[in-house]
């Protein structure tokens, strides 16, 4: 019982940055269309840039987190400006090849300019666990989560209160009769893009200094996004977030219990299940096609 | 292209050994030659059924595996203190059970996929061949994980009067993958001329007219499945016991992808485009060896892929055939498909 305590906490914390990456993608999908290939890379992005940031130009911890987050949101619009904006007419599939062009790019970039050696960020929080009775937590994992839930409201006021998030939301509706309301596409495209790839940026800063910073770490990471949207339903946003934390607890309890070598299948295998059994996505509405 | 231009490529291609042999000449056209088969399989679902399956490294890990173990012979526990085991077969067995079992798997994905279409189906396909990396990496005994299997035996061939005869030279190996090449080029053009390619044109045009004049979609993207899934694995098979030694990586995205950019630099839905595209890719590396490091070969790859969907999306082979005299060809199958009756 107790283990199973401490599983349902840990399953939090990574639920919490899970949720993250999966309302990017997911928005990115909803309001352009775009399966996002370079979605790992921002992540991985992000967390280089927060290792650069603290351990290279010993600025804040704190300071650098959102300068990483700022950083990916700037990638993320001249990825939009550069390759989707011309490839706005072009069918999903051709999109598809062009951001897996676009994350090959982007990983060996990376490991060219920082090498194959994994990073360590240094970090101002202690390395001892707090003790909650029979749980115990990494202050820097409170610290992750804590965040994490603050840019998930963060967005969510701004996607409910704001003109842009109503602009954001017309285009996910309907992008032809929004267009006609005068909402600007195009900018809303590119604003979705950063935004996106800001929150994938931030999760990889956030959970860059509670494992270690390597070039392929966007691999697997992206692809998990795709498991989070996937079960929420593409284009889904409470889906994504229920994903998010789905995932983060069935890699957390399947590891935990049923297999740890086996932990980065289960979501995965979910997948499949999911599909298999429910193709529409847990809680998605109407059923899939194109 | 006509047939007679392609039999002489290929008797080009079996003269190399005897003008030019050089071990290392002909270790690198092997190694694309190898990827090529790949690229015509992908080609089959990518190009003709129009479906973007990002998980056909799973096809090809799966032949690999599944060749090399028969060909090694395994010993494991199959859980309730039964045992699973297998005395080392001939490599050609192995080889019929890396088409088998990759084929097998092609029907299941096919099954499972094909439920869903568009961004859902690449996901479903990109999660199925990371299963597999984790099965590959974890089941050590039977796959020895990240360990590797190695010592797999080279490919043989049985030989009227001579029996088995192992093929150890490179010479050998070179033509016995221009020969596999070979025939899975013409089963492919012997299927897309049929009337199952046909159908899976008439799919990929436009799935909902198919529908309505009766193809059985599903049924179509299951066989084409099947077979692609079979070639690739007869590409693993090639690979495993050529390379002699296979590890999980086999099944990583990277191999999808250089396939992928295989089929669609050559052209997607033509029959030459695998191979242009596969021979130039299949070189490129290692012409650039020593002049730039690998990582920047793999952001040029991905500038080039980037580029050639923007400007040349339809490839190589049908802008290089769009420039030749014009000829008479013949009306595209969808149009013969949706032609009234009279």
């Amino acid at each position: 019982m107790d283990q199973a305590l401490q599983h349902l906490v840990n399953g939090t914390v990574l639920g919490g940055t899970y949720a993250l990456l999966g309302i990017g993608l997911t928005l990115i999908f909803g309001v352009m269309r775009v399966v996002n290939f370079t979605h790992g890379e921002l992540y991985t992005f992000g967390a280089y840039m927060a290792y650069g940031l603290v351990a290279l130009l010993h600025v804040d911890f704190f300071l650098s987190l959102v300068l990483a987050t700022m950083l990916g949101l700037a990638l993320g619009a001249l990825i939009e400006l550069v390759l989707l904006r011309p490839m706005r007419k072009a069918d999903i599939d051709s999109v598809m090849l062009v951001m897996i062009g676009a994350a090959l790019v982007l990983q060996n970039a990376g490991l060219w300019a920082w090498g194959g050696v994994a990073k360590l960020v240094p970090t101002p929080f202690a390395g001892t666990p707090l003790v909650f009775g029979p749980v115990s937590v990494l202050p820097l994992r409170l610290f992750v989560l804590g965040v994490a839930a603050t840019l998930l409201l963060v967005f969510w006021l701004l996607l409910e209160r704001t003109r842009a998030g109503i602009a954001m939301r017309a285009t996910f509706q309907d992008a032809e009769t929004a267009s006609l309301m005068g909402v600007r596409v195009g900018w809303v495209h590119t604003a979705t893009f950063a935004i996106g790839s800001g929150l994938a940026a931030a999760a990889g800063a956030l959970l860059g200094p509670v494992f270690m910073v390597s070039p392929a770490m966007g691999d697997l990471v992206g692809l998990k996004a795709f498991a989070i949207v996937i079960l929420g339903g593409l284009g889904n946003l409470p889906g994504a977030v229920i994903g998010g934390f789905a995932l983060g607890y069935v890699e957390e309890f399947g590891g935990g219990f049923v297999s740890s070598e086996y932990r980065d299948a289960f979501g995965f295998l979910l997948i499949i299940l999911v599909l298999a059994i429910r193709p529409q996505g847990l809680v998605a509405l109407k059923e899939r096609v194109g | 292209m006509s047939a007679v231009f392609g039999w002489l490529f290929v008797a080009a291609m079996a003269a190399v050994p005897v003008v030019f042999p050089d071990p290392y000449v002909l270790s690198v056209l092997t190694s694309a030659g190898i990827f090529i088969i790949g690229a015509i399989s992908l080609n089959l679902l990518l190009g003709y059924t129009g479906q973007l399956s990002l998980g056909h490294a799973a096809f090809f890990g799966l032949g690999a595996y599944a060749s090399a173990l028969v060909s090694l012979g395994f010993d494991i526990g199959i859980g309730f203190g039964l045992r699973l085991r297998l005395d080392p077969q001939p490599v050609f067995v192995g080889f019929l059970a890396g088409i088998a079992v990759a084929g097998a798997f092609g029907w299941l994905l096919g099954r499972l996929a094909f439920r869903v279409r568009g961004a859902y189906f690449v996901v479903i396909t990109i999660c199925f061949a990371q299963v597999l990396r984790m099965v590959a990496l974890n089941w050590v005994e039977l796959t020895q994980g990240p360990m590797a299997l190695i010592g797999i035996p080279p490919a043989s061939l049985w030989l009227p009067g001579q029996g088995v005869v192992p093929l150890y030279t490179k010479p050998q190996s070179f033509w016995l993958v221009l020969g596999v090449g070979t025939l899975a080029f013409l089963l492919v053009r012997q299927v897309v001329q049929s009337r199952i390619g046909r159908a899976l044109v008439a799919l990929r045009e436009n799935e909902t007219l198919a529908r309505s004049v009766g193809i059985r979609v599903t049924h179509y993207l299951v066989i084409a499945t099947v077979l692609s899934a079979g070639i690739a694995g007869a590409a693993g098979s090639l690979f495993a016991h050529y390379v002699r030694i296979i590890d999980p990586d086999v099944f990583l995205f990277i191999y999808t992808v250089t396939m992928v950019i295989m089929v669609i630099t050559g052209g997607k839905g033509t029959l030459w485009g695998p191979v242009v595209g596969g021979l130039i890719f299949g070189l490129m590396p290692d012409l650039l060896r020593g002049s730039a490091p690998p990582e920047a070969q793999w952001i040029a790859y991905g500038v080039l892929m980037i580029l050639l969907v923007m400007f040349l999306p339809r490839g190589i082979v049908p802008a290089v055939a769009g420039l030749l005299p014009a000829r008479r060809r013949p009306a595209p199958a969808i149009a013969a498909m949706v032609e009234p009756a009279p």
